[in-house]
């Protein structure tokens, strides 16, 4: 007699040692202080359990199918260029004119360039290790020190301690930026990426800053351990508009949160496409009077993609506004998760919170789940929540059709016209046709 | 050629329950004809059925354009025929502009066409849409609204008007475009469609339950829909006899001659 076993899985780590956070310091030739901040974060890592799905914010997000393996070995750049980039990713973002651009392929930099406009704005836009070195008081000061601390998670403290490539934008003071800035991190082959952003806009400073992850389909599992660090000081205007674009078999797991001034305000853009998981977290800080954060999203998981995105919108200060406006569509089999909080804490009077999440459901088996969440400890607030969930009304493609659209040109129509209110908010015109042309792929592939 | 939509003893039903009980009108291209009758009758059935909704079985019958049946074709097949239907109740569509839904449109006629069409260029589209909206005595901002997303009923007839003459249909039912328009706007309307039957022979079937309309498209033919069936055919004379008298003479002549 035979009795079978189910086996059941392990949330396990990937295999990555201390031996490796040394080797990562050592090969950059790094400051004392960022090896010791690794090493520290490392201990952090070590003492934190990996996420289950006993965990809350993991309930419904279960990564234990990837295979670390291919996706838990640091990735060697092996040779990736600047050209590896599909063009369109590199172009400029407003006609010729470039603020700067900074990429890397398979966590090597290709491309570190400021323009000339911006460089002589005082503007910082740069490769960031490189920005330790060159601007160590800057860096050290906002390094996993205000906005993501290495304790935040075990992703985080895994990624503070092993990023191999990050860029740096600095702001100073009163600075309004001319030109956007762009930066793009790609790999070309499976493993881990580890990579980080960090934004610092003094006071009454301004930028637009297009940021973008990607990768085509990759032979094996992959990893992205990710952190961005927004630090928008006070009165200063940050729009920062990420794209995220991962080859199929790509997990994505990762830690963002914006720290927004007095009188300041943060439109933060994200357009959420490929990958095979994700796990994002996205929390904005209004933590200066009269702050304001806008957080806007575009999903669109086809196939078995799997996106779960966890925000948070914290008031930690009394006249603050915070509008959260999500628009997800879904195909095939895919899911979607998004968890959304917001918070105000008691003396943050007079705030205001929105957010709304709705997801349009394409085919019989995918899924969307919304989780609305509010935690309001002030009195005089003012915080709406709106999730909905529907599908393409037969009456609208009717309409569309009686016109003369082909079914799946009418469908398209009506996806595109979902996602205008989040597209409308990208600054870039190329960065919107080429999301609406990645739709039509997703709509129209089988 | 002159097109021809033939409807031949159609019966149809949704969710099972008959609406239309043997309905048969022609209507050819360079005629105008009337289709007026009770609340209920069936007519925006019969609109719909023609212009190929899901919901609408037919279960008897035959609907016939340029002699063949266009029973199981979609509705963008029909319409790229040349059959529209201008909609009582037109539907929004959140996001999409009227220019870009228009754009759209014409766009893929000429696909239809020809595959390896480009599509129209933007100055060719953009004069072509302003002379349209000139005509119809739409402001320009109209172009970059939303697909009667929060227009006014008047702002919906305006706009489903305009699309018939950026499409230029072959036929057209207009169903109760007449509603909801004030005046002026009914006036205006009608001078569009009358435009379009005499520069390209345009065929109408004009649903509407007044007179008012009909004055300035005049029918040569009306027709009188009750409980799913045409029961009264007649010239023009007969919207006057309605406004006078009401349905109530034709439902007693139809309970006699039961
Ligand atoms: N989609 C539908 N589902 C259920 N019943 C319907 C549907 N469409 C039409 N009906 C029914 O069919 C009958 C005819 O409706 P229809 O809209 O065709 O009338 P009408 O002549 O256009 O009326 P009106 O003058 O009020 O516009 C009505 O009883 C209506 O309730
Ligand atoms: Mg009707």
């Amino acid at each position: 007699m035979t009795t079978r076993r189910r086996v059941a899985r392990e949330f396990t780590p990937p295999p990555l040692t201390r031996a490796d956070v040394e080797a990562v310091s050592k090969q950059y030739d790094e400051p004392i202080w960022l090896r010791q901040a690794r090493l520290e974060a490392w201990a952090q890592y070590e003492a934190l359990p990996m996420p289950t799905t006993q965990d809350e914010a993991w309930r419904r997000t279960d990564y234990r199918h990837i295979d670390w393996g291919s996706a838990g070995a640091l990735l060697s750049p092996n040779g990736g260029a600047f050209d590896d980039i599909p063009p369109e990713n590199r172009d400029p973002l407003l006609g010729e004119e470039r603020g700067g651009l900074v990429a890397f392929v398979d966590g090597k930099p290709v491309h570190d360039e400021i323009g000339e406009v911006l460089a002589a704005q005082g503007v910082i836009f740069m490769d960031l290790r490189r920005a330790a070195r060159e601007h160590a008081d800057l860096v050290r000061a906002h390094l996993g020190t205000r906005a993501v601390p290495p304790d935040e998670g075990k992703f985080a403290a895994l990624n503070a301690a092993l990023w191999t490539h990050g860029v740096f934008l600095y702001v100073p003071r009163g600075v309004q930026a001319a030109l956007p800035v762009h930066s793009v991190f790609y790999a070309t082959h499976p493993g881990a990426l580890i990579g980080r952003v960090l934004v610092v806009l003094e006071e009454g400073a301004s930028v637009d800053f297009l940021h973008e992850t990607l990768s085509p389909t990759l032979g094996a599992d992959g990893s992205y351990i990710g952190v961005t660090e927004l630090i928008v000081g006070d009165d200063a205007r940050l729009r920062y508009v990420a794209l995220q674009d991962w080859g199929l078999n790509v997990f994505e797991f990762s830690h963002q949160r914006a720290r927004v001034g007095r009188d300041a305000r943060l439109d933060w853009i994200t357009g959420q496409m490929g990958g095979k998981f994700l796990k994002a977290f996205m929390e904005i800080e209004l933590d200066g009077e009269g702050a304001w954060g806008r957080m806007s999203a575009l999903y669109f998981p086809a196939d078995t993609q799997f996106m779960d995105l966890d925000t948070q919108q914290n008031h930690n200060a009394p006249h603050t506004t915070s509008d959260l406006l999500f628009k997800g569509a879904l195909k095939d089999h895919a899911r979607s998760v998004w968890q959304g909080m917001i918070k105000a804490l008691p003396g943050a009077q007079k705030t205001d919170g929105f957010q709304a999440n709705r997801t349009m459901i394409l085919s019989r088996g995918a899924r969307s789940d919304s989780i609305p969440g509010l935690e309001i400890q002030a009195n005089d607030v003012r915080c709406t929540h709106a999730a909905a969930t529907g599908q393409i009304e037969d009456e609208v493609l009717y309409y569309l059709m009686s016109r003369g659209l082909p079914r799946a040109e009418a469908e398209k129509l009506v996806v595109d016209g979902f996602f205008v209110p989040v597209l409308d908010r990208i600054p870039f015109e190329n960065v919107r046709e080429r999301l609406l042309a990645h739709v039509e792929r997703k709509l129209l592939g089988a | 050629m002159s097109a021809t939509l033939e409807i031949r003893n159609l019966h149809v039903s949704v969710e099972g329950k008959p609406i239309l009980r043997g309905v048969n009108l022609t209507v050819r291209q360079g005629e105008i004809h009337a289709l007026m009758g009770p609340n209920g009758s069936g007519k925006s059935t019969l609109s719909n059925t023609v212009m190929g909704h899901p919901a609408y079985e037919v279960t008897e019958g035959e609907i016939l354009f340029d002699g063949v049946d266009i029973v199981g074709l979609e509705p963008d097949e029909r319409s790229r025929l040349g059959l529209f239907l201008a909609f009582q109740y037109p539907v929004a569509i959140p996001g999409v502009t009227v220019a870009n839904f228009l754009r759209h449109a014409i766009n893929a006629r000429r696909k239809a066409e020809n595959p390896e069409d480009k599509g129209i260029s933007i100055p060719e589209f953009r004069k072509l849409m302003m002379e349209k909206m000139e005509t119809l005595r739409m402001d320009r901002s109209f172009a970059g609204r939303y697909l009667n997303d929060g227009f006014s009923g008047g702002e919906k007839k305006r706009a489903e008007i305009l699309q018939m003459a950026v499409l230029e249909p072959k036929i057209a039912i207009m169903d109760e475009t007449d509603s909801g328009l004030d005046i002026d706007a009914l006036r205006i309307v009608a001078e569009g469609a009358l435009t379009l039957h005499e520069r390209i022979e345009m065929g109408i079937l004009i649903i509407t339950h007044y007179q008012r309309i009909l004055n300035y498209i005049r029918p040569q033919v009306v027709h009188i829909m009750m409980d799913g069936r045409i029961v009264e055919t007649g010239g023009p004379e007969l919207v006057e006899h309605l406004e006078e008298h009401g349905y109530d003479w034709l439902r007693e002549k139809q309970s006699n001659g039961a």
